[in-house]
């Protein structure tokens, strides 16, 4: 692999290497690795909601079903694509590219593994930008216009509805994400994701365990605010059957109903990605500094991919929990959603900032 | 490709400033609030990208956020709640013409002025100046922050006491008596 991209960067040059041929491909890998990651999460959703309803699960297509998201996508790119007479045709098409897009792009500034000066190659991000805990928020909040959008050009009053809850939702849960994130940031001292993991690795704690509670106070907040930003049980308000049909995707079909299935994954994904970077020490391996655990740091694998592999547990492990809330949490009422966010969430992440403060003045 | 690596970013200003300059005239030019409100968010994101060319990033990803990601949404909000039919026939600002052209004038006069006194150019401030601080590179929030907690801290806090107070006033206003 290695000798390849030395033969790629010889034929094209340097700079163009650096600046478009490196990066494009890691693009691809992080794309190719997180779209397979959606595709077999929607199966793993079923097994395990199956198991904790005491249920198989699909188990026909293929060996333990393994081949149904295939078929499921199969399914979905061969159906008719319907769209409303009445809609508003521009928003209709752009809302669930809104909503996938954004999701993807803060893929590019994750490290899912070490960086440069500890692999001696290439780093496993895509790209260092020095204000990346903010671009994540940002990015973030572009999503919610694919759900203003698709619901309200959609011209039905589910669809309506159901968008203009989501925005109220997103709205209310980024003002304590947000905050909630400036914890670790205080912790660390940088807004560079590679530099929080890198303070994680030179405080020798994963920040969910700093400042007694402190951290983990922040990361609970951090976390059921991103369970609500990307609308999933129990706080998925904006798709409620009983009330909405489907909310802002209800006269979607096709591919596109499945953009929007797509980013409500890709959402989990990043945000579970961000929570490990920032609250679990990233591709840093468990109990680095005893010396009993030493093999945990996986030394027989290149340091690169080692990484990758801690990155992957931690992140499979989060991912599970969401769907454990889907098996077990029923859905909020509204007013008790907008309670949790604005009169517990929101304070408690407001007093989790003060104390790391005064902490770490002391 | 030697083109593109030189006059890429001039290339890129111009293409974001046209579509800031056009979507801003948008705004005003619509008829339907929910494609203006949209022209306007398309404004604000070139703004940010305008920003990034010059090495704000910090500056930039703060405008998508509370710009695009805050303001926004709650415009949109509103304007999807308010019954837009009523709203288009009525023909605002016409008895305020005056006061607007004269307004308009002072402040095309004031960005005149400020255009006029200071020298422009793309290589005015080099990113590396704009990210020092006492001679040590720093990142781009750690510039900002220096600037705005050393150099201008008493500006900085008197805008802070005046956005306690709105948002005081907001929440005064907002409430049910």
């Amino acid at each position: 692999m290695p000798r390849l991209l030395e033969g790629i960067e010889d034929v094209v040059g340097a700079t163009l290497f650096y600046y478009a041929v490196s990066p494009l491909l890691k693009i691809a890998a992080a794309l190719v690795v997180v779209l397979t990651l959606i595709a077999y999460l929607t199966l793993a959703e079923r097994k395990i909601l199956g198991f904790i309803q005491a249920r198989v699960g699909p188990n026909r297509v293929g060996p333990w079903g393994l081949f149904q998201p295939i078929a499921d996508v199969a399914k979905l790119l061969v159906k008719e694509d319907i769209v409303p007479q009445q809609a508003i045709k521009w928003a209709f098409v752009l809302g669930p590219c809104l909503v996938v897009g954004p999701a993807l792009v803060i893929l590019a500034v994750i490290p899912f593994g070490p960086p440069s000066d500890v692999t001696g190659g290439m780093g496993w991000h895509i790209a260092d930008v020095n204000v990346a805990l903010l671009f994540v928020l940002a990015m973030a909040t572009i999503g919610v216009y694919g759900l203003i959008l698709g619901g309200w050009g959609s011209n039905n009053k589910f669809s309506l509805l159901g968008g203009l809850r989501s925005a109220a939702q997103m709205i209310s849960y980024e003002v304590p994400q947000g905050l909630s994130l400036v914890v670790p940031l205080m912790m660390a001292g940088t807004m560079s994701l590679n530099g929080i993991v890198q303070a994680q690795h030179d405080q020798h704690v994963w920040y969910v365990f700093n400042y007694w509670g402190l951290g983990l106070a922040a990361f609970f907040v951090y976390f059921v605010a991103g369970v609500a930003e990307s609308n999933r049980n129990p706080f998925d308000l904006p798709e409620a059957e009983s009330e909405l049909v489907a909310g802002f995707h209800t006269e979607y079909s096709g591919m596109r109903f499945a953009l929007f299935f797509l980013g409500e994954y890709a959402n989990m994904i990043v945000i579970s990605a961000v929570a490990v970077t920032l609250f679990l020490g990233g591709w840093l391996p468990p109990f680095a500094n005893q010396s009993w655990a030493g093999f945990l740091s996986l030394s027989f694998l290149p340091a690169g991919l080692a990484g990758f592999i801690w990155f992957f547990v931690k992140l499979l492990a989060f991912l599970f929990v969401y769907i454990w809330f889907r098996g077990t949490f029923p859905r909020y009422r509204f007013d008790q959603l907008m309670t949790l966010g604005w009169k517990w969430m929101l304070p408690m992440a407001l007093a989790a900032i003060m104390l790391t403060g005064l902490v770490k003045v002391l | 490709m030697e083109f593109l690596t030189t006059h890429g970013a001039a290339l890129f200003f111009y293409l974001f400033a046209v579509l800031a300059l056009v979507s801003a005239v948008m705004v005003v030019s619509l008829r339907n609030p929910m494609y203006a409100a949209f022209s306007l968010l398309v404004t604000f994101l070139s703004m940010a990208a305008l920003f990034v060319l010059r090495h704000a990033e910090f500056l930039a990803v703060v405008q998508v956020f509370v710009y695009g990601g805050g303001i926004m949404v709650l415009f949109l909000f509103v304007i999807m709640l308010v019954n837009l039919h009523r709203l288009r026939e009525i023909t605002k600002f016409v008895d305020h013409a005056p006061m607007a052209v004269m307004l308009a004038l002072l402040l095309v006069a004031l960005i005149g002025y400020v255009f006029l006194s200071v020298a422009f150019g793309p290589a005015l401030v080099s990113p590396a100046e704009f990210v020092s601080v006492e001679g040590e590179v720093v990142g781009n929030s750690q510039a900002i922050a220096w600037q705005l907690y050393r150099e201008f801290l008493l500006p900085f806090e008197i805008a802070s006491v005046f956005l306690l107070v709105a948002m005081i006033g907001a929440v005064v206003l907002g409430r049910e008596t």
